[in-house]
């Protein structure tokens, strides 16, 4: 188990890298801390493989360092850092049984057959295959041969880091929550740094104490589930996470009051007058239709979730979402929204600005 | 359930498939047997002779001896090539310009003709003129494949594995590319050494190919005739004439019809016996998994 420190750390998969376009991952500075349970979350292509991949030492990074526990492994081969990595899809000894897989980092270290033994043994009731130990493991479904990759990755007790890359993706969504509820509690129990690479925000937020944002090579924002809800610091981070999305309003904003269209905006705090590309965002939960107050819209389409409604509507031309509560009805008089000032951040250029006067919605 | 129609109408449709294969396959091969069980004296005139010729076969010593230098000659290339291609193709580049480059000057041998093949190796060989026969004489070596037999053996062998090592080559290198890189990546995390990586990722994924690959070899082998009968024409003495070799010599030389015949069977019979005991066992071995 190690602190993880990046420092300075960027790659290029082109050989010269001139322009910030060309870094796969841009510059980055950050500690994983010890026995942390993150997630990597962003969509396709965002950089977070690359990010995991240099990590593990599979990549070496054009530029910067990483350090375990202060000791600088960038260029230390893969073996040597003692790291434990899961792929996307299933990576198993085909021509080896299940406890020959699960053994094989084991053995290949060395380990005496006793110990072996008992780790496998141990690894095989965690992941529920104690009765195919001696099964081939070819012909095994893809979420049994997925469990022995996981398998194979937490049978070292001593690893660096465990790092997982989309490792659910080829899983049937029941399985999906029995393993990562199972990662979880290792996790608990072991208390191994944990870096787990995924596009899913359900799972990123049900796994991680603290979810990495990544957005074009970069990373956006690092913080508890709840940070990424209430104060996305970037409009991706407000756009990727929640369901639907945070709505993001071109406006002017003067001080604590924001322009939409002409209409006044109260905001509860002041921001000064930012230039470039001002936007406010709100999440769909902290709008509120209603009859005679607030912004006018045009409610377009109304979907039931269930346990919440989805309203689709038009602000001047804009889509927003609206989530209303089962309860709350939804009439045809009710052509106006409103908006919860504490709830709305407000982003320059993509950015989320901190309110000069921070009374509600705090600084981040 | 639905009745299913009868139309007995529908086997005018297999028709051509059948008298296809009546010609190209079936009416060669009945006329082979028709004189393994013949004999004549010219004239057209033919006489039974029943399984006198088979017998006749089975107790000559000089089809034992073609046999014998035939599972020599086999052996001795897969030992040789098998290995050698699976060398080649791990090393080969994986990907970019000297991959494809590689991948062409790896075919061009494939794309020379037995013959060619057979009078290149013949004119290399030769003492006088030849580049590698000169060379080896000029070295002091001992070296005259028409009148010595080890001469004679390893510039067959060294011939057949110029020209065909290259598809071995290409099979494990398709088997090779087809390994996703994850796999490489788990062994770096495992520690694996190369030994491991070959014999648990990459041997596994390039068996089905393998088998294939050794499998043409030893058929093709088995059946060699233009390029060794090109460079030694079966000498010296009998020291390279292997079965093909032999059969003709047996079937066009002396134009002993009735015994080529049956000696021909014979052959095509061990052929697909060999074949297919070599098939069943990789398949067997291949479903426990080597």
């Amino acid at each position: 188990m190690a602190r993880i420190t990046l420092d300075n750390l960027a790659h290029s998969y082109a050989p010269n890298p001139t322009s910030a376009a060309d870094f796969a991952l841009k510059e980055l500075n950050y500690d994983w801390e010890d026995g942390g349970a993150y997630a990597l979350l962003g969509s396709s292509g965002c950089g977070k493989s690359t990010l995991l991949n240099i990590i593990s030492g599979l990549l070496m990074p054009s530029q910067g360092r990483i350090l375990f526990d202060g000791r600088d492994v960038t260029h230390a081969p893969t073996a040597e850092r003692n790291i434990a990595q899961v792929f996307q899809f299933p990576v198993v000894y085909d021509t080896m049984s299940v406890h020959d897989n699960l053994a094989f980092p084991l053995r290949n270290r060395g380990r005496d057959e006793a110990y072996v033994a008992q780790r496998v043994q141990d690894i095989a009731r965690m992941i529920g295959m104690e009765d195919m130990l001696h099964k081939k493991a070819r012909g095994l479904s893809a979420d049994a041969k997925q469990k022995i990759s996981l398998g194979r990755g937490m049978v070292r007790k001593d690893v660096n880091a465990l790092l997982f890359d989309e490792p659910l993706t080829v899983i049937d969504p029941h399985m999906k929550w029995e393993l990562r509820t199972q990662l979880k509690k290792l996790h608990h129990d072991f208390g191994h740094t944990m870096i787990y690479v995924t596009h899913d925000q359900t799972e990123a937020l049900t796994f991680a104490d603290k979810v990495v944002v990544m957005y074009d090579g970069r990373v956006v924002q690092i913080g508890t589930p709840e940070d990424l809800f209430e104060r996305p610091a970037h409009t991706f981070v407000g756009y990727f996470i929640g369901s639907p999305g945070m709505n993001v309003i071109p406006a002017r904003v003067e001080g604590a009051t924001a322009h939409i269209h002409g209409c006044a905006l109260d905001l509860g705090a002041g921001y000064g007058t930012p230039s470039g590309k001002v936007e406010i965002g709100v999440r769909p939960e902290f709008l509120r239709l209603s009859a005679g107050e607030g912004l006018p819209v045009t409610v377009r389409r109304v979907e039931d979730a269930g346990r919440h409604k989805i309203i689709r509507a038009a602000l001047f031309g804009q889509d927003i979402n609206i989530i209303a509560s089962e309860d709350d009805p939804v009439r045809a008089d009710m052509n106006r929204v409103t908006f919860d000032p504490a709830r709305i951040n407000v982003y320059a250029d993509d950015w989320r600005l901190a309110p000069l006067s921070g009374v509600a919605g705090g600084a981040a | 359930m639905q009745q299913k129609t009868t139309n007995q109408k529908a086997w005018f449709l297999v028709l051509p498939v059948l008298i296809l294969v009546a010609f190209s396959a079936v009416i060669p091969l009945m006329t082979v047997v028709n004189y393994s069980v013949q004999d004549t004296f010219g004239n057209n005139q033919f006489f039974w002779a029943g399984l006198e010729w088979f017998e006749d076969m089975l107790g000559d010593e000089r089809m034992w001896n073609a046999l014998q230098r035939q599972l020599l000659f086999s052996g001795i290339i897969l030992a040789i090539e098998v290995p050698l291609g699976i060398f080649v193709a791990l090393n080969m580049p994986k990907s970019g310009v000297w991959s494809s480059f590689c991948l062409v000057v790896m075919s061009l041998p494939l794309l020379i003709p037995w013959n060619v093949v057979g009078t290149i190796w013949q004119i290399f060989g030769r003492v006088d003129i030849g580049l590698l026969g000169a060379t080896l004489a000029a070295l002091g070596i001992d070296y005259n494949y028409t009148q010595d037999t080890v001469s004679a053996w390893v510039t067959i062998i060294v011939m057949d594995v110029w020209h065909w090592t290259s598809l071995v080559a290409l099979l494990a290198f398709a088997g090779l590319k087809s390994i996703p890189d994850a796999y490489y990546q788990a062994a770096r995390i495992d520690q694996a050494n190369r030994w491991a990586v070959f014999r648990y990722i990459e041997l596994p994924k390039m068996a089905g190919v393998l088998m294939i690959a050794i499998l043409l070899r030893f058929m093709d082998s088995f059946m060699i005739y233009t390029e060794p009968f090109v460079v030694t024409g079966g000498g010296p003495g009998n020291a390279t004439t292997l079965l093909s070799i032999d059969l003709v010599k047996m079937a066009l030389g002396q134009f002993d019809l009735g015994p080529a015949a049956a000696f021909s069977l014979m052959y095509f019979l061990v052929i697909l016996l060999i074949s297919w005991v070599f098939y069943t066992v990789m398949v067997n071995l291949d479903k426990k998994g080597l």
